[in-house]
């Protein structure tokens, strides 16, 4: 193979590599709730963790083509790693982080030699399987859980000694933005590597890549733990700064809900499911005077309007607008 | 009673519910590969046909079963036509999107009409007592729950392996391209299993009301014993629903009257692992 070859997709790569305007301004824009919207700072880290729950989402979703009924099984295991950590006197939140990753990336991996293997319904049934097991086994280890009275008692310290969580989630927000954009600084990493290239591949024809010899269950496999990990860190973070773990974060909503954000943005572009985590979010908050169940009447007519009208989310339709104008004469 | 055969005839009766929920998904999902996660919301607008029926305009439960059957049969055909139709050929994130959407609707819709309370049904007298039988009692509604079972599974089935329309359904369950190769319309066909499958939905959905009780939840809730019983006893499979049915309905009162602390627990582990091990079900051949 001449050199030349071997060039091209590198090129290709750090091409894809280079920072837009946009995602810069996108950045910066994160940090205006501290200025403008001060009162609703809390609001502003529950969507911090919720973009990060829907990044590792679209990691899998999006990038290796792995649908999953079930991705709050790995959310639930963080906040629950966080939540008993510091009920048994360990609060660091840092730390209490670097745990929780461990504890759902290690589920994540143990699982992914299950997931790896399938495809359509049965991949379907059985995330959605694992999500209920673990669902009802929280249930019923409530000597551990609490049950359904969640888990009490949560304390988390100062980060690094110094910044106390404060009820106004200064502190909180702060935190779960860090987190979140250091998290998908290494998402970004990842996508545009040779191995985010390999999962892509993956995605749109998994047999064309085993045929060129690709370790297609092994790719998958890492980005499955790796999607898990990233999950843990939402719950945990979500543990700590709310100091309450219920049976809710291992839900099925939880995992629709995650999904519908995902979707609502638009899969495979990283930036979808941040927008769609924000919309939701925004949204369930606006309505939240509404019973939930005729909120869900709307997100359940989103989603068909959705699918039927705009099948790549918000992103994928702003892209497809902005294309047809440029193509269009002037 | 004795404990084991009270619970086995409750798990008998339980699972011939859920085999009339799912048996209708079993075939059109086999046929189409469309992943219609709101099966069960066309089981639950057959239980409020009933109800309103019954307790609205006075009608007897009997009249209301075939309207129950009807009004689910309709209400999928009105929807495949505006939205399924396009989408048979999509991925299954979009088909399950669609239809969760579905089901999301539904039960808003079902909780802004009826509220989120159980609706009562009261059945006719001779299905409310018990029957004496050899020393043990049988509650007549189980009794008569497991005879339109049986009914219907050998209607079905004889339907199936006897008729010009059953071999055109199972050519093209067997091998959709094939079928249609063959000059055989298959979207017609699939709509016309599309209707009946939704339609026994709905006739289960009425025959669940005394049993398990019916709320908005119901196309939730019981979506996912019909997903267990498709996805174990193998798409397409009338026997392999069947089994799976009676499996996981005795299994179930099974679970929760001998190990109530595991309960559920228990179900979810034997489907994932079975689905692990033979993922197109205990009877699938595909």
């Amino acid at each position: 193979m001449t050199g030349a070859t071997i060039a091209e997709p590198r090129e290709y790569l750090q091409a894809q590599m280079r920072w837009r305007w946009g995602e810069i301004a996108f950045w910066l824009a994160t940090l205006l709730p501290f200025v403008i919207t001060p009162d609703y700072l809390l609001l502003a880290s529950q969507i911090a963790i919720a973009g990060l729950f829907v990044l590792s989402l679209d990691l899998i979703l999006g990038f290796a083509g792995i649908v999953s009924l079930g991705h709050a099984a790995y959310f639930g295991i963080g906040a629950y790693t966080a939540g008993l950590l510091s009920k048994w006197g360990w609060g660091e939140p840092l730390s209490g982080l670097l745990l929780a990753a461990c504890a759902a990336g290690a589920f994540g991996y143990l699982t992914s030699f299950i997931i790896s293997r399938f495809r359509h319904l049965p991949l379907i049934m059985i995330t959605l399987g694992i999500g209920l097991l673990l669902q009802e086994a929280a249930n019923s280890a409530s000597w551990l859980t609490g049950g359904f009275d969640g888990l009490q008692g949560i304390h988390t310290w100062p980060i690094a000694g110094r910044f106390r969580f404060d009820l106004y989630g200064y502190a909180a927000y702060a935190y779960a933005l860090t987190v979140l954009f250091v998290i998908f600084l290494g998402a970004r990493l990842l996508i545009h590597s040779p191995f985010g290239l390999a999962l892509r591949g993956i995605r749109d024809n998994s047999l064309r890549m085993r045929a060129i010899g690709a370790p297609t269950h092994a790719h998958i496999r890492t980005i499955f733990t790796i999607a898990a990990m990233f999950a843990g860190i939402a719950g945990a973070i979500l543990a700590q700064t709310t100091e309450t773990v219920s049976l809710e974060v291992l839900g099925f909503q939880r995992s629709a809900d995650v999904l519908v954000m995902l979707i609502l943005g638009g899969t495979g572009r990283l930036y979808g499911g941040l927008l769609g985590a924000i919309v939701y979010m925004v949204a369930r908050d606006q309505f939240s005077g509404l019973n939930p169940q005729y909120w869900y009447f709307w997100i359940g007519l989103l989603l068909i309007a959705v699918v039927v009208i705009v099948p790549n989310g918000l992103l994928g339709g702003l892209s497809l607008l902005t294309r047809r104008a440029r193509a269009a004469p002037p | 009673m004795p404990p084991i055969f009270g619970v086995l005839f409750d798990g008998v009766a339980y699972g011939t519910l859920l085999f009339l929920l799912s048996v209708g998904l079993s075939v059109t999902l086999g046929m189409m590969n469309f992943i219609n996660l709101a099966h069960c919301s066309f089981a639950m607008l057959g239980g409020y046909v009933t109800v309103t029926l019954m307790n609205g305009l006075g009608w007897a439960f009997f009249a209301t079963l075939p309207a129950a059957f009807i009004a689910a049969a309709a209400a999928s055909v009105g929807l495949e036509r505006v939205f399924f139709r396009r989408f048979y050929n999509a991925s299954d994130l979009e088909q399950c999107l669609l239809t969760i959407g579905i089901v999301f609707v539904s039960i808003a819709a079902a909780a802004y009409i009826y509220g989120t309370d159980q609706q009562p049904v009261q059945l006719p007298a001779f299905l409310r007592g018990s029957i004496q039988f050899a020393g043990l009692n049988f509650a007549a509604y189980r009794l008569f729950l497991i005879a339109v079972a049986v009914l219907i599974t050998v209607v079905l089935v004889a339907t199936l392996e006897t008729t010009r329309f059953g071999a055109q359904v199972r050519a093209a369950v067997n091998n959709q391209r094939m079928a249609r190769g063959l000059g055989i319309d298959v979207d017609t066909l699939f709509a016309i299993t599309f209707a009946l499958g939704s339609g026994l939905a709905g006739l289960g959905g009425a025959l669940a009301i005394d049993l398990v009780g019916l709320d908005p939840s119901f196309a939730f809730t019981y979506l996912i014993y019909v997903l267990i019983v498709v996805s174990v006893g193998g798409l397409g499979s009338i026997g392999g629903s069947f089994a799976a049915a009676m499996l996981l309905g005795v299994g179930d009162i099974a679970g929760k009257y001998y190990v109530p602390a595991i309960g559920s627990i228990l179900i979810y582990l034997v489907m994932t692992v079975l689905i692990t091990l033979r993922p197109t079900g205990i009877f699938g051949r595909r």
